[in-house]
């Protein structure tokens, strides 16, 4: 049997609002993930070096303060510099408004989940993605 | 007919033959909900406003003598954007300003700090200076106008710039009156903007209560918050049991000094929240008000009934609000809203219906102002005092609560107070824990929310949101730059250096930093002072 696909959990910037970035580690570890969660203010640097420290095959990021287009396009920038940007699967979540969705789809996340989604739902997208 | 008798022939035969909705019903703190509630539920004697232990309220007439303060929470971009929100809001009948820093502010760094890029004038406003503080309150009556500021670790400096701004105006430093959240502890648990390690923190704590009770002495130097505990996603038992332990630690640290807690526990204020499940908020507030009383005359032993009453300000839930068909969250609001004003809050912040897609537009903030007036003039829930006291359901409910916060305090005192509890990671898993309960109870659709896992709307409609534009951003950093260059560099990087050996020694902090600002000195290059010698919080993993 292929091992449990491993998943970071990371919170970039200043804000530190990880409820959701908790519950979401939490939910993803009992559907059977490998789940790592960096803790809060984070720097892109160092998330991005954990992704490749740890092996994962995807990374979610979690932002409630605003500042999630600069935060996130952060970690693109710093996933190309470290030649990660198309392994690792992104995706992100927070109160992120529809049109900032859809221009981060575009710089290459996969989904961002906004208030009201399903851990069920993230968990079957990425098992689907993941496959 | 007696309630036993009642129990035994009429109810119980008929949800044998007609079941009831679910097997069994509880709050959000896991207290059974009985079907009817009986006066031996209320055991304890309702008691009255005005009177130990303040169970209905901390004055005789409550909102008949004065309404409640309406307190809008808001801030964003630079201080002249917030000072027109600020002056827009008061023109609208708010009675009290609440001021929301940008995180950049609220972890002292200033505005062109690396780690700020993308996050200035975001959450709240972006001070970086006393000039900033000038700008951000011009024109407000400091004497007259009440203003609350939701700091934290840099509160010291923050508050330092309001008294050098008063200062200034030539307002006589004992009628400034307004509050500091200064509720540090509660960052570690559950809303993350700690600077300090704990211990270090809690000095500057009892600093700013020495302080206050000195120089400033109508100014609440404390809101202790279980709001951020809640949102977190704490029960409300958890809520009042987890922030009063930390409140224990913040009082008995005072008292460890030499401070008369008859002297600051008058100043100290308390910040809940207000969720949907009605009956248990407004017995959430009775009982906070009932231990409230009980410790600081039978723990702390103030003598004085002015320490002994619980005064505190209220905000409805935000992660009670749904992002889809956002105008239901109007309702919410207002049941949340009614819950904190029958259970008798000083002070009121109603959200927005938008926020949960982004900072309140003008529209939602509005609405939510207007909502507040509507409880006070045409609900009139205020026009008697604790109208739900008496109920046999709301007592035996506040008398649960109480008894489960009570037992919370104790864990904590067993493992040796707050700071020791949260280096071990307790309040946070105790909170992770109940939030990943509720997150699959709405899973399984044991809860539902109204539009997000039932009851959904087959399109949303589309909303206008607010936008925090970059410009404000790269203005703040030209000013910031423009400002150091024409300061007496020498001056504040003195005052910088004497306020890093008066945190080496023993010294009261709140003196120096208040000439560091009055030497120009930056919210960053303080918090850098202070940081040089107290060092820097370290995460404690919990997950």
């Amino acid at each position: 049997m292929k091992p449990p696909a491993r998943i970071l959990i990371a919170k970039v910037g200043l804000d530190g609002h990880d409820r959701g970035a908790k519950v979401i580690a939490q939910g993803l570890r009992d559907a059977g993930f490998e789940v790592i969660y960096t803790g809060i203010r984070q720097r892109p640097e160092d998330v991005v070096r954990a992704c490749t420290e740890e092996d994962v095959q995807a990374m979610g990021l979690s932002s409630l303060s605003g500042g999630h287009m600069a935060n996130f396009s952060d970690i693109v920038k710093e996933m190309k510099k470290q030649k990660q940007f198309g392994k690792v699967v992104l995706f992100g979540g927070g109160v992120i408004p529809e049109s900032d969705r859809r221009a981060l789809i575009k710089k290459g996340f996969f989904e961002i989940y906004t208030p009201g989604t399903s851990i069920q739902k993230i968990v079957e997208d990425l098992r689907s993605r993941l496959r | 007919m007696d309630f036993s008798k009642w129990r035994k022939d009429i109810y119980e035969p008929l949800i044998r033959k007609h079941a009831e909705r679910r097997p069994a019903f509880a709050t959000s703190s896991g207290i059974p909900v009985e079907p009817l509630y009986s006066p031996a539920a209320a055991e304890n004697g309702v008691g009255f406003p005005g009177v130990y232990p303040y169970t209905r309220g901390i004055q005789a007439s409550m909102y008949r003598g004065k309404l409640w303060t309406m307190r809008q929470y808001a801030g964003f971009g630079t201080a002249e954007a917030s000072n027109a929100r600020y002056k827009y809001l008061l023109s609208q009948g708010q009675t009290g300003l609440s001021v929301a820093f940008d995180l950049p502010t609220q972890l002292g760094m200033d505005s062109d700090d690396p780690l700020a890029r993308g996050e200035v004038g975001k959450v709240g406003v972006a001070i970086d200076s006393i000039e900033d503080m000038e700008r951000l309150l011009d024109g407000i009556p400091l004497d007259r106008v009440s203003v609350s500021m939701t700091i934290n670790a840099p509160a010291a400096i923050l508050w330092a710039m309001v008294i050098a701004v008063a200062r200034r105006r030539g307002v006589a430093l004992d009628q400034l009156n307004g509050t500091i959240q200064n509720d540090v502890l509660k960052e570690y648990i559950a809303r993350g903007t700690y600077i300090f390690p704990p211990r270090p923190s809690l000095r500057i704590v009892t600093d700013i209560f020495e302080y206050g009770e000195k120089v400033v002495p109508n100014w609440n130097t404390i809101s202790i918050s279980g709001y951020h505990i809640r949102e977190a996603g704490s029960t409300a038992a958890q809520e009042v049991g987890l922030t009063f332990a930390n409140a224990v630690c913040y009082v008995e640290s005072a008292i460890a000094r030499g401070l008369d807690p008859d002297r600051f526990l008058p100043r100290v204020s308390f910040f809940w929240n207000a969720h949907n499940q009605f009956l248990e908020e407004v017995a959430k507030f009775r009982a906070a008000r009932r231990l409230w009383a009980k410790l600081c005359r039978d723990r702390f032993k103030a003598k004085d009934p002015r320490s002994w009453m619980h005064r505190f300000h209220t905000q409805t839930g935000g992660s009670t609000l749904t992002a889809q068909q956002p105008l239901n969250n109007v309702a919410r609001t207002t049941v949340q809203a009614l819950a904190a004003v029958l259970g008798g809050t000083q002070s009121l912040h109603t959200n927005a219906y938008d926020e949960a897609l982004c900072l309140p537009t003008e529209t939602g903030a509005t609405v939510a102002l207007r909502t507040q007036q509507i409880l006070a003039h045409e609900s009139k829930a205020g026009d008697t005092v604790d109208p739900l006291g008496g109920s046999y359901c709301v007592e035996a409910l506040t008398d649960r609560l109480e008894a489960e916060a009570e037992k919370i305090i104790k864990k904590v005192d067993e493992m040796g107070g707050a700071v020791a509890a949260i280096e071990a990671g307790y309040p946070q898993r105790e909170i992770q824990r109940s939030a990943y309960a509720a997150q699959q109870a709405l899973e399984k659709k044991e809860e539902i929310v109204v539009g997000v896992n039932e009851f959904k709307a087959g399109r949303e409609p589309s909303m206008p949101v607010m936008k925090v534009d970059l410009k404000s951003e790269r203005s703040q950093v030209k000013r910031l730059k423009a400002y150091r260059k024409k300061r007496d560099a020498r001056a504040a990087s003195g005052a910088c250096d004497r306020l890093s050996r008066a945190a080496g020694g023993q010294d009261n902090l709140m003196t120096h930093i208040v000439t560091a600002v009055e030497s120009g000195a930056t919210v960053g290059e303080i918090a850098g002072a202070i940081k040089s010698v107290f060092g820097e919080a370290q995460h404690v993993r919990t997950v």
